[in-house]
């Protein structure tokens, strides 16, 4: 038996911990001249647009909202009326505030992991080697507990909105990737061909072809990222994150289920609407 | 000079190029190097070159490398080795910029699936070629409306390509190709996809369309009927390679090889053979020097009942018969024009033999093969069964 265990302890135990923390800890340091600005900015950025939404009187948004419901959704009623009553609900539960938080949270999250997976799923598709490198990337970002990026977010940001953003952006960004690089190589054979045999260059046979072709998949991976952002809003209300995420959690704290249904169902509506808007903005531009 | 100029063009696929082509160029077969390497041999040295105005198909079944040898020729897929030389410039070893602006104003594609936008109009899809190479708004739409009319769907600009059928969208295939005003239209299948009708109908109006534009055309199909409606002359393929080229009564009088053969075999005879193919030489008597003795003593020697008679130019004047022969000599009338029958049916060199079928079927006479009034030769009946049943086989489908 002790034989046994000697086989296995041929080695000491692997630093990998204290190489994480070093590393991290050398790039806090490296990179604080990045870290700090972009903290600061991009906080006040965050800040700011909250405080432009939070200015506009409630009623507003919700009608905003459900004129555009009506429209998305090929002139229906359903989601405008939903919109309409969820939002009214939130409002109604005091929730407004946290809501637009959460909102601007999300919404900024979605569009860096947007502005960043679109482009990497292109080069993905693009390329062999590419896709071979990121695809095992993207399956540890994803399945790594999305708890254990909170460290180093706070780290490299401290406490508040920028480290739930970038927490957010790590968890959500691979659907985005995954679907622009499938839906890339899943347009046919023969219309890349056509492009080519034509004379286009790259770029042509990209915005020309390929992604108005794979549009459809990628905003499918679109809706997908967005939902996985607004999965992340309570698990960032951990670092500080302002919004409905910190009233689940707190209601957690202090076990009351009233308060912790209430703000719950707030991410449920938000969660709905966001969701029917992106599918809806899809179905339109794929017919 | 040829327009098109493909010289020893090969594609090896697979990761031991190197030592396949080795292979290939000591003389190894597509399945030896196969076996050997791993390598597949996409086309085996193809050489062939077309004339401007031309069309020439290039006819093979599934896997014989006809896709790839057209793909190769716009470098869609990167030849091995070899040249492809376009109105005198070598595509083969061009930087991406030469050989864009190469497939952007010489080549145009049609594909056999249609290869349309589907998220683009009829017109837009039209003004893709254009498009691409920044061409004003106006302009282009103006030339791919042009296109568009050219293949009569002057009234479908803002359709989208899932509203139309196969033919229509095929026609939109060939208008996007045709808006850039290519000198070459490499064409892949380009009909294969559509029913037996309409696939005849576009057979025509591509012919046509050819007649009126002049455009040299590379056409690809797997179908031996297509091909000999349409070809100037026709490439045969197999395994890569090329094994015959010629026209299309090359082809099917003499076939290279029983690979040939074999693929022709099927073919409905009687709309491809000519009177040319089938006539004979005939055996004539002259009408100012001979008379009707020596018609008579010529039809016993051949085992005639009737003789064609001509003049000093060899023009045709009728024929005479053995029991009107035999009947002057004991008249003793010596003058063949006395007993000289003009009743005789005149076919030319190109009439096919389903013409002639109808024409010889109620003739007891031979039918003469005449240019102009020169008699060429003659056709007998025996001679069109003949033709049509080769190596035994009689295919009456369209007698």
């Amino acid at each position: 038996m002790t034989m046994l265990d000697q086989l296995l302890n041929f080695a000491p135990k692997i630093p990998i911990a204290e190489a994480t923390k070093s590393t991290t800890e050398w790039i806090t340091d490296t990179f604080s001249f990045l870290f700090k600005p972009i903290k600061q900015y991009f906080g006040d950025f965050m800040e700011v647009s909250s405080d432009i939404l939070m200015s506009v009187p409630p009623i507003i948004i919700i009608l905003v909202v459900a004129v555009i419901a009506f429209f998305i959704s090929g002139k229906r009623f359903g989601l405008a009326a939903f919109s309409i009553v969820g939002l009214w609900l939130i409002y109604n539960q005091g929730l407004w505030d946290h809501l637009i938080y959460t909102f601007t949270l999300v919404l900024i999250s979605s569009l860096l992991s947007i502005l960043v997976g679109v482009p990497v799923g292109i080069m993905m598709s693009k390329s062999k080697t590419a896709e071979a490198i990121i695809t095992p990337v993207l399956d540890f970002m994803q399945t790594m507990p999305a708890f254990v990026y909170l460290i180093p977010a706070v780290a490299f940001f401290g406490i508040g909105m920028v480290p739930g953003v970038f927490a957010s952006f790590i968890f959500a960004t691979p659907p985005t990737v995954r679907f622009t690089n499938l839906g890339i190589r899943q347009v046919s054979k023969e219309l890349v061909e056509a492009s080519e045999a034509f004379g286009s260059t790259g770029a042509q046979k990209l915005f020309k072809v390929e992604l108005p072709m794979a549009k459809a998949t990628i905003m499918a991976g679109i809706n997908q990222t967005v939902m996985l952002a607004l999965s992340m809003v309570v698990i960032a209300s951990m670092i500080g994150a302002k919004g409905l995420g910190r009233e689940v959690l707190s209601a957690l704290q202090r076990a009351e289920v009233g308060s912790g249904f209430v703000a719950g169902l707030g991410i449920v509506i938000l969660a709905i609407v966001i969701d029917r808007f992106t599918q809806s903005m899809n179905k339109k531009k794929a017919s | 000079m040829p327009l098109i100029e493909v010289k020893e063009l090969s594609k090896i696929f697979g990761k031991q190029i190197k030592q396949a082509k080795q292979l290939l160029d000591e003389g190894s077969t597509k399945s030896e190097i196969l076996k050997e390497t791993g390598c597949t041999v996409g086309v085996s040295r193809a050489s062939f070159s077309v004339e401007a105005g031309e069309i020439f198909v290039i006819m093979g079944l599934s896997g014989s490398g006809k896709s790839t040898l057209i793909r190769l020729i716009n470098r869609l897929i990167e030849p091995t080795e070899g040249n492809i030389l376009i109105d005198g410039e070598d595509l083969s070893n061009m930087d991406k910029k030469a050989l864009r602006k190469t497939r952007r104003e010489k080549l145009g594609m049609v594909f056999q699936r249609f290869a349309l936008f589907p998220h683009r109009t009829i017109l837009e899809n039209a003004e893709f070629g254009l498009e691409i190479q920044n061409i004003a708004k106006e302009e282009r739409s103006k030339r791919a409306k042009e296109a568009l009319e050219m293949v009569g769907l002057g009234g479908y600009l803002h359709q989208k390509p899932s509203q139309l059928s196969g033919g229509m969208q095929q026609r939109v295939g060939l208008a996007r190709a045709l808006a850039n005003d290519p000198e070459v239209l490499l064409m892949d299948e380009a009909f294969s996809a559509l029913d037996p009708l309409i696939r005849k109908e576009m057979q025509d109006e591509l012919i046509d369309l050819q007649a009126k534009m002049k455009k040299t055309i590379l056409f690809i199909t797997h179908d031996l009927d297509e091909a000999l409606r349409l070809g100037d002359r026709i490439a045969l393929m197999r395994d890569g390679s090329i094994v015959q080229i010629g026209t299309p009564e090359e082809i099917l009088v003499s076939p290279a090889n029983d690979y040939v053969e074999k693929f022709v075999e099927d073919v409905d005879r009687s709309k491809i053979l000519t009177a040319q193919n089938i006539m004979k030489r005939p055996e004539t008597i002259n009408i100012d020097r001979h008379g009707p003795r020596v018609a008579l003593e010529r039809m016993r020697e051949e085992g005639l009942s009737s003789i064609l008679v001509v003049n000093g130019n060899r023009d045709l004047q009728g024929y005479v018969t053995a029991d009107d022969a035999l009947d002057a000599i004991k008249k003793e009338n010596s003058d063949l024009r006395d007993i000289l029958r003009t009743d005789i049916q005149r076919v030319e060199k190109d009439t096919t033999m389903n013409d002639i079928f109808n024409i010889i079927y109620d003739s007891p006479i031979p039918v003469a093969v005449v240019e102009g009034n020169r008699l060429d030769g003659i056709i007998v009946r025996g001679a069109v069964i003949a033709g049509l049943a080769k190596d035994g086989e009689v295919s009456f489908d369209n007698a």
